[in-house]
């Protein structure tokens, strides 16, 4: 477990504007360790070989018929190491989708930025791929097609597609659908799909947006356990953004914790449970213990956003 | 994780196996087309009954054999084939002119906020307006011949195509967009493989609904002024009282309405294989 910086000086947490030079000192040069000196001059040792960092991240946006401008997120800054699977939990409505579709480029920042492998997000790219919460496939396409779309629109040869398309769907469990069309398919091969369009890729990072939301309890579960199964097989880095605490213990290396709108970090846990993981691993005390634990943080952020909400009332 | 696989490939799987269980009952199709087939035959006994038997006028009315008969003397007279290429002419050009002008124009208005507000009240306005009054004004402007009848055709067709294309444009999926922007789609890509191909249905909707208006485009027009075609040989039987000829015009109209008909709904299917089959009771 890469912790999200590595620190020689001391227990000190540099504060946002430090970060943010070090960050501007980062741009462009990519070293293994930045070394810099904190406000009260203990040397601070950054590891920086970070697949994804969002620093400072802050999206303001105004709803065009009201003209009412939302603050979702506020200075929200997370590191995302190579081959590390991070989910993001927080009470409803406090911006995790508005996080990752920035950090897939499809919403502009208002401040703050975002980067992945040192390069600046200002748009989607080859470099993420996105999983969605509701399947979105094209539905008069096969299931074959709808996994080959993204390589279609980055002009990859069919034939070459093909075979990667082949190949994804035969590692998501598809194998023998590639004819069906996507209203021939339940919900959890609707969500595989999904996974394998995003997944053949072969993206940097890979973005999932409450993939199994829709899903109903079962097969939510045995969806985990497939995606652990898959993401095994890939070790591709992933943020994965989720309503369910229990399914971000199971599937993180890392968890987390957002507070209420405007969306901040309010907790990051390790998740220490050895891979591969068993479903049966969320029956065990010390997993309970952790997503009681992870469960009062965001019960907090809820009081906090009724009591608000009494105040706006009352 | 094999149990999932088992579970919901279970369904699929499983329906042939429950349809060859029972191999003695007719297809749903079949028996559509076979309850359709005989209420048309009953009808039509049951209308030649009437005329034969005298319950109604014989000088007012047709019967199916009288049509038949009326349709192969007029065959023999030889004016029918002109009528037929006349009005077929007049039918093919005006109607792929809409067809031509409709979408191209239609997916414009969709498309690009701009060239919808500078059409949108020449549209409205002419779509409103009743375009066989027009009628007159084509006859002075462009003769009695086939040219003032493809004019009608074409303007009473291309707005229903036009209307349809757009409203078809502007159904696309938004989430299907912002899935093809995520996967790095440039507005081309985006146009071509997300908001075309779910424009069809609406597309080939008003494809359907401009068949019916051309055609009552091309009888009005061949009614009011023309020297040949279906309708102007429907408009000289009926002032000369012979209504067997009257009926084997309307025969023929509604025969190339619905041979034209089911040739959309071909293409049609051929576009939607992949939409769910809906279950009839």
């Amino acid at each position: 477990m890469l912790p999200e910086c590595a620190r020689a000086g001391g227990p000190s947490r540099p504060d946002g504007r430090d970060s943010r030079r070090f960050l501007e000192l980062l741009s462009g040069s990519l070293r293994s360790i930045l070394e810099i000196r904190d406000p009260i001059g203990r040397l601070v040792r950054y590891a920086v070989s970070a697949k994804l960092e969002a620093a400072d991240v802050t999206v303001r946006y105004e709803n065009v018929r009201t003209g009412v401008s939302t603050l979702a997120l506020d200075g929200f800054s997370v590191t995302v190491q190579p081959s590390e699977f991070v989910c993001m939990v927080g009470p409803s409505g406090c911006g995790k989708t508005t996080f990752l579709s920035a950090l897939d480029g499809l919403l502009p920042l208002s401040g703050g930025r975002i980067t992945v492998n040192g390069k600046v997000v200002n748009g989607p790219g080859r470099d993420r791929a996105m999983v969605f919460q509701s399947p979105s496939l094209l539905p008069w396409r096969t299931v074959l097609r709808n996994v080959t779309y993204g390589l279609e629109l980055q002009g990859t040869p069919l034939r070459n597609a093909y075979e990667r398309a082949r190949q994804m769907i035969s590692l998501v469990g598809l194998e023998g659908f590639e004819h069906y069309h996507p209203s021939e398919l339940s919900g959890g091969m609707q969500q595989r799909v999904n996974l394998a369009r995003a997944l053949v890729m072969d993206a940097e990072v890979i973005l999932l947006d409450e993939p199994f939301a829709a899903l109903d309890a079962q097969t939510r579960e045995f969806m985990q356990a497939e995606l652990m199964r898959i993401w095994q097989a890939t070790r591709t880095t992933a943020v994965f953004i989720t309503h369910q605490i229990n399914e971000a213990i199971y599937l993180a290396d890392r968890v987390v914790v957002l507070t209420a709108r405007p969306g901040r970090v309010k907790s990051i846990l390790p998740v220490t449970f050895p891979r591969p993981r068993e479903l049966r691993v969320k029956r065990t005390p010390a997993f309970l213990e952790l997503e009681d634990h992870i469960w009062g943080l965001i019960e907090e952020e809820a009081r906090q956003t009724l009591k608000s909400m009494n105040v706006v009332h009352a | 994780m094999l149990e999932e696989k088992a579970l919901v490939g279970a369904p699929e799987r499983s329906s042939p196996a429950r349809v060859e269980k029972r191999p003695r009952r007719l297809t749903l199709g079949m028996r559509q087309r076979l309850i359709g087939t005989v209420a048309v035959v009953l009808f039509m006994l049951a209308w030649e009954g009437f005329v034969r038997y005298g319950l109604v006028n014989p000088m007012f009315t047709s019967s199916p054999t009288r049509i038949v008969s009326m349709f192969i003397k007029m065959v023999q007279e030889g004016a029918m084939a002109k009528d037929l290429r006349v009005s077929g002419v007049e039918f093919a050009a005006g109607y792929l002119m809409a067809v031509g002008v409709g979408i191209p124009v239609g997916v414009a208005m969709g498309w690009y906020r701009d060239v919808e507000a500078a059409l949108q009240p020449f549209v409205a306005a002419l779509y409103s307006t009743p375009r066989i009054a027009l009628v007159p004004l084509f006859i002075i402007w462009l003769g009695i011949g086939i040219w003032s009848k493809i004019a009608l055709v074409f303007l009473v067709t291309v707005f229903q195509i036009l209307i349809s294309t757009e409203a078809g444009v502007h159904a696309a999926d938004e989430s299907l967009i912002r899935t093809a922007r995520s996967f790095g789609a440039n507005d081309r890509q985006i146009f071509t493989s997300v908001v075309l191909p779910g424009a069809v249905p609406f597309l080939i909707a008003g494809l359907r609904l401009g068949l019916g208006q051309a055609i009552i485009g091309i009888v009005v027009g061949e009614l009011y002024a023309a020297t040949a075609g279906i309708g102007y040989e429907i408009a000289v039987a009926g002032e000369t009282f012979q209504i067997d000829r009257v009926f084997v015009g309307i025969v023929i109209l509604a025969t190339a309405g619905i041979v034209m008909m089911w040739a959309l709904r071909q293409v049609e299917r051929r576009f939607e294989s992949w939409r769910p089959q809906r279950q009839h009771a």
